[in-house]
């Protein structure tokens, strides 16, 4: 057995610098109407991943941009060898822009359009034609030796309950600190899931223009609940959160907080945004899990630590999710889907840092090729979060 | 034999509620380590894993306060051992309802 070294994992690295944890081929659909042809080169192309998605059309300004910025990251994120990006011809987001934009990085770059190949089963057959290269180029580069600096490691909470603040969350908080210690970068997100701790954020940030930042962001998420006319509790807690025990969004915030551990916030990015720093980034992301891990994804992160009370199956299609149960009742119940339990700790079995350094042993094994429980049960989620009407 | 002594945690000694960590039964009396001295209260309803009660008297709009931080305000006078949820405690933030109400 390869004793691998505390400090290190077997990477991936890529040409401009990154290193990468998988080496998929990404089957881009830029448009929704090109979705469909990409799941099926997938069906036809071992090594391939692609995801659904209803956007890339009649879209204006930011969330233009914001949609663009999301295929842009996807593509670009470590743990893709190389991208097809596949479009249909006449939509608002253009694949060549994409395409070209992607290219810059190095990796391996392809174009197909619908409409240019003359239709679904022309456009199929040249994407799997082009991504079966592809997944053989990618099939002989070799895993090297890899600095956990080189992690971006994104952190988020879904289906909490009243433990999520007491066991899980500590602990991740725990593992994002270390990940800082090793020169690394620890991803917070889920803005709405903030409201309520952004003070204790918000003391921590390393400059007055990130702490202002930090009321910038939460109060322009609660300005869109204002906006909606409702108690923000309609949606958020969840009933599942509820039934947990959480009773309000400032608890459930509170004990979401809890994740970033205790490093100095060093900077603000916005959704699907590459963090320009190391140690501890806040992505403003809403709370909506899928919509989190997709602009985190966009964002850079190699792998995900997901912390759940009630129980998710989520996972990408990009990045492995390590899902992590805050009570031993829900590790048992739903073993299918959750990778490791910090239910001990609430039973007083293990401490919050023993259980963070065991995550952390399965973050070096993870990003070392061993497969998470949601890449497994081929659970690959995938949703942009919206800024705009579309038109 | 009847089982008394039950598992719950006070996270931060500004606390006035407590974290149940298994499923409390009603009329069951618990200790609470205090800082200024222990006390007995009464648990009066059933508490849920990961529920909250009072382990103070809470005033009607006073607020709840759980990891020494906010996390709404009580709707209603509440006293130690109750059940503290959505029954009896609201949110401050994100109040969309309640644009035009007190501004």
């Amino acid at each position: 057995m390869d004793k691998i070294n505390k400090q290190t994992f077997m990477g991936y690295k890529r040409p401009d610098g990154s290193v990468g944890i998988r080496n998929h081929v990404l089957i881009l659909p830029t448009i929704t109407c090109a979705t469909q042809a990409a799941m099926q080169i997938t069906k036809l192309v071992h090594g391939t991943v692609s995801f659904v998605h209803q956007h890339g059309c009649a879209q204006v300004g930011d969330d233009y941009e914001q949609t663009f910025r999301t295929y842009y990251g996807i593509g670009a994120n470590p743990n893709i060898y190389g991208v097809i990006v596949l479009g249909l011809g006449c939509e608002t987001h253009q694949a060549k822009s994409v395409a070209s934009e992607l290219a810059k990085s190095g990796k391996p770059v392809e174009l197909v359009s619908i409409q240019d190949e003359g239709g679904t089963l022309d456009a199929i057959c040249k994407g799997a034609k082009l991504a079966a290269r592809m997944v053989q180029k990618a099939s002989e580069q070799r895993r090297e030796p890899c600095e956990l600096s080189e992690l971006i490691v994104g952190t988020e909470c879904g289906g909490s309950d009243a433990c999520s603040g007491l066991s899980a969350n500590p602990a991740v908080g725990r593992v994002s600190d270390l990940i800082v210690e090793h020169g690394g970068t620890a991803i917070l997100a889920e803005t709405t899931e903030l409201i309520g701790a952004e003070h204790l954020l918000a003391q921590r940030a390393v400059s007055p223009q990130v702490s202002k930042t930090v009321y910038e962001i939460i109060n322009n998420m609660e300005k869109r609940a204002f906006s909606m006319g409702v108690d923000i509790r309609t949606g958020n807690p969840s009933p599942g959160n509820k039934k947990g025990g959480l009773s309000t969004l400032e608890e459930k915030s509170l004990g979401a907080a809890n994740k970033a551990g205790t490093s100095p916030l060093q900077e603000i990015i916005a959704y699907a945004e590459k963090p320009t720093k190391k140690g501890l980034v806040w992505m403003d992301t809403p709370g909506q899990d899928i919509e989190q891990l997709t602009g985190m994804t966009a964002g850079g992160a190699q792998i995900v630590l997901f912390t759940t009370g009630r129980g998710t199956p989520t996972g990408s299609p990009i990045a492995p999710v390590i899902k992590i149960s805050t009570n031993s009742h829900l590790y048992e119940k739903m073993n299918d889907n959750i990778d490791l339990n910090a239910g001990t700790i609430i039973e007083g079995i293990e401490t919050i840092d023993s259980v963070g350094d065991r995550i952390l042993e399965e973050i070096i094994s993870v990003c070392s090729g061993k497969l998470t429980k949601a890449e497994i049960l081929k659970q690959n989620d995938f949703g942009i979060w919206r800024i705009g009407p579309t038109f | 034999m009847t089982k008394t002594n039950f598992n719950f945690v006070v996270l931060n000694a500004k606390d006035n509620v407590a974290v149940a960590l298994e499923e409390i039964p009603s009329e069951v009396t618990v200790l609470v380590t205090d800082p200024t001295g222990d006390y007995e209260i009464i648990v009066k309803d059933t508490i849920q894993f990961g529920h909250k009660f009072a382990i103070k008297t809470i005033c009607n709009a006073d607020y709840v306060v759980k990891y020494g931080e906010i996390i709404g305000r009580s709707m209603r006078k509440i006293e130690p051992g109750e059940h503290v949820h959505i029954h009896n405690l609201e949110g401050n933030r994100g109040r969309g309802d309640q644009i035009g109400q007190n501004q």
